[in-house]
């Protein structure tokens, strides 16, 4: 029973991690149809940020967090901008192929400005793990469980609730449609990555504190998001999020009952099993389109 | 296509400029080739491993400065051509290339990882070149391949020190927790052939990916056995995860950890969960430390100062490996008039050269050359290293 509960608070840590990267790919995918392979990279933009501000330059925790999110975003609108918009035949296949291209520029810059050694930073919060039926779990994961639920409220309701959500929305649904009742369609897009690089960063800086930080971490963690995305159904916020939390309960489990060995083959396998038999995803619905 | 149309004088005269610019920019380069006798060096010198390949690099530039200045090897001077392999097993295949085609090196040192280091093993036998490579895997020299030799200690050596160590604390089962690469791969396998050595019983063994963010679910598992003690074995920044997960789960047995994380880097990582935990490393981590009976006293505090008034950097306890490596083919090519043979002949028969990683005495059954006595083992106490007798 205890291990069952320390392989569940592994699996939400991981999991709650996983959720964060799959919104920021789930909801860029349902404003703009585009898999932003640089994904985890802003994830690493986010972590190294996060400890350069908090270790480095010796900032308090909620600015150092703001100011982190606020500057991937940022740099996350850049791209946008600079590497998305200009393309004069915005085919899907060439934007995601630009995505792959951005994400090693942006690891080569995260080696250049952070170096190639790995860097960690003190927890939020700095009390001991909770202890809970003999198994542990640490304060910086309820950190992030919290984090990723607050999200998730906000998306939905910045979805469902406010006037600039419901025009994203429109944008996804009818580009043309959207664009004749008046709604700024380049507006909506440069807003969707700046939303969407920023969750990257709120997970990347999120986790730093409980793991190792370099600036090759992004590829992996972007992976595993994307395939949590898939798995809950890409454009799906809520399953983004079932996604994510699935994807890393099972990985947990995995090792705990069948074998260390075979973390990652569990995900990926799950991911090949699930595009099989519902290719849109547990939770998605829209068509999913070959390209 | 007028640009290369043949009769062309203007590019005639264009090719003819840029080759006497480059014959005048290098006089060295254009005269060197008879005297000076080439040693390639393979390292990671960036990407994920660059904390070896960096001050390997560095070391080998070191070490050939230092032969040249006292006069190079039977009057001739040493040259370093030096190629990165990011820690990339397909690069290393390149940079081995070029080496042996173009350069036509006398002798080559690295790579600096297991993996890269297998990959270019079966060109040097091919290329008959002798071979010092700065990895730690035993896989390497173990079967013996005529050609192939290393100085980085391998991880027999290690298992047996640590072994020797938990033997001491009346330990008998032990848990292993290894990365999933060659490095924890060989570590396992010898945790596990050598714990019935001495007496000692692997309950569980488990492993974690290179990059895994969480460990925890491997600590329980193996703490589920009720073993006295966990043996890790990886690089960073993995360990560094191990030594926090430990601590998150209260895990109250002793946690050791592998001479690949030993280094200044791994307690900055750990930081508070890094105390108490033990491992073996190379003197050069605790040189200061050392007994001044020691064999290696001098020897290391020579290099350590070299090192760090030449590059302005505290030293590494990796870059040893390159150092130990041109050192020995240096001592090797002595009197051998570049005959790659007799180099090989050579090395195969030095016997206590005193280096960095510990006291070398190769033999035909032996091209690793140390014994545990390259290892001592340290603990971890108040962010600073501590020998354990």
């Amino acid at each position: 029973m205890q291990e069952l509960l320390q392989y569940l608070f592994s699996g939400m840590t991981n999991g709650a991690v996983y959720a964060v990267i799959a919104l920021g790919f789930s909801m860029l995918y349902s404003s703009t149809d585009l898999i932003n392979f640089a994904h985890g990279e802003f994830v690493m933009l986010g972590a190294l940020c996060m400890v350069s501000l908090t270790a480095g330059a010796g900032l308090a925790l909620v600015p150092a967090f703001f100011v982190t999110v606020a500057a991937v975003a940022a740099a996350g609108m850049l791209f946008e901008r600079l590497a998305i918009r200009p393309v004069r035949h915005p085919q899907p296949i060439v934007l995601i192929i630009i995505t792959v291209g951005a994400s090693i520029f942006l690891r080569g810059t995260g080696m250049l400005i952070w170096g190639k050694d790995a860097h960690s930073m003190p927890p939020f919060l700095d009390i001991a793990p909770i202890d809970i039926a003999g198994a542990r779990l640490l304060a910086q994961s309820v950190w992030i469980l919290v984090i990723v639920t607050a999200l998730a409220a906000g998306l939905h309701l910045f979805y469902k609730k406010t006037l600039t959500g419901k025009a994203m929305t429109a944008c996804a649904v009818n580009k043309k449609g959207a664009w004749i009742v008046g709604i700024p369609f380049k507006w909506m897009v440069l807003l969707a990555f700046g939303m969407s690089t920023g969750l990257g960063a709120v997970a990347g800086a999120s986790i730093a504190p409980i793991t190792m930080s370099s600036y090759d971490m992004g590829t992996i963690l972007g992976l595993k998001g994307f395939c949590g995305a898939m798995l809950g159904g890409l454009g799906s916020l809520w399953g983004a999020i079932l996604g994510g939390f699935l994807l890393g309960i099972l990985e947990a489990m995995g090792v705990g009952f069948v074998s260390s060995g075979f973390k990652d083959a569990t995900a990926f396998l799950l991911l090949l099993l699930v595009l099989y038999v519902r290719p849109q995803g547990i939770l998605g619905t829209a068509e999913v389109k070959r390209f | 296509m007028r640009f290369v149309r043949k009769d062309s004088p203007l590019l005639l005269a264009a090719a003819l400029l840029t080759a006497v610019v480059f014959a005048s920019a290098f006089p060295a380069l254009a005269e060197s080739g008879e005297k000076t006798w080439k040693i390639g060096g393979i390292f990671s010198i960036t990407g994920p491993a660059s904390f070896l390949g960096d001050p390997e690099k560095k070391s080998m530039e070191l070490a050939i400065e230092e032969i040249n200045a006292a006069g190079g090897v039977d009057g001739r001077m040493l040259e370093a051509v030096i190629y990165d392999t990011e820690g990339d097993p397909s690069k290393a295949v390149m940079a081995a290339g070029k080496l042996i085609n173009k350069d036509r090196v006398t002798a080559i040192a690295g790579p600096s990882r297991t993996p890269t280091t297998l990959a270019v093993v079966p060109m040097v036998e091919r290329a008959n070149l002798p071979f010092v490579s700065c990895a730690a895997g035993n896989k390497i020299v173990e079967p013996i391949k005529p050609w192939v030799f290393k100085t980085a200690q391998s991880d027999i050596q290690a298992v047996a020190s640590i072994y020797a160590h938990i033997e001491k604390q009346g330990i008998d089962r032990i848990g292993t927790l290894t990365v999933a690469n060659s490095f924890g791969e060989s570590g396992r396998e010898q945790l596990i052939e050598q714990a019935g050595d001495f007496g000692i019983t692997v309950v569980r063994s488990e492993s974690f990916g290179a990059g895994d963010t969480d460990m925890t679910s491997q600590l329980t598992k193996i703490r589920q056995e009720k073993p006295g003690a966990v043996i890790c074995w990886g690089t960073n920044p993995g360990p560094a995860v191990v030594a926090k997960n430990a601590e998150q789960l209260g895990l109250d047995i002793p946690l050791y950890q592998s001479h690949g994380v030993a280094s200044p880097k791994f307690i900055e990582l750990a930081g508070d969960s890094a105390e108490g935990i033990l491992l073996p490393t190379g003197k050069i981590l605790v040189a200061d430390l050392l007994p001044d009976d020691d064999p290696q006293k001098q020897v290391l505090t020579d290099y350590i100062d070299a090192y760090e008034t030449r590059y302005d950097e505290t030293v590494s306890g990796f870059g040893g490996y390159a150092y130990d490596a041109v050192y020995l083919l240096a001592r090797a090519m002595e009197g051998t008039g570049g005959d790659k043979e007799k180099i090989r002949e050579n090395l195969e028969n030095i016997k206590g050269h005193v280096g960095i990683s510990g006291v070398f005495s190769f033999s035909q059954t032996d091209h690793n050359g140390l014994d545990p006595s390259a290892f001592v083992m340290v603990r971890i106490a108040d962010g600073k290293w501590q020998l354990v007798k």
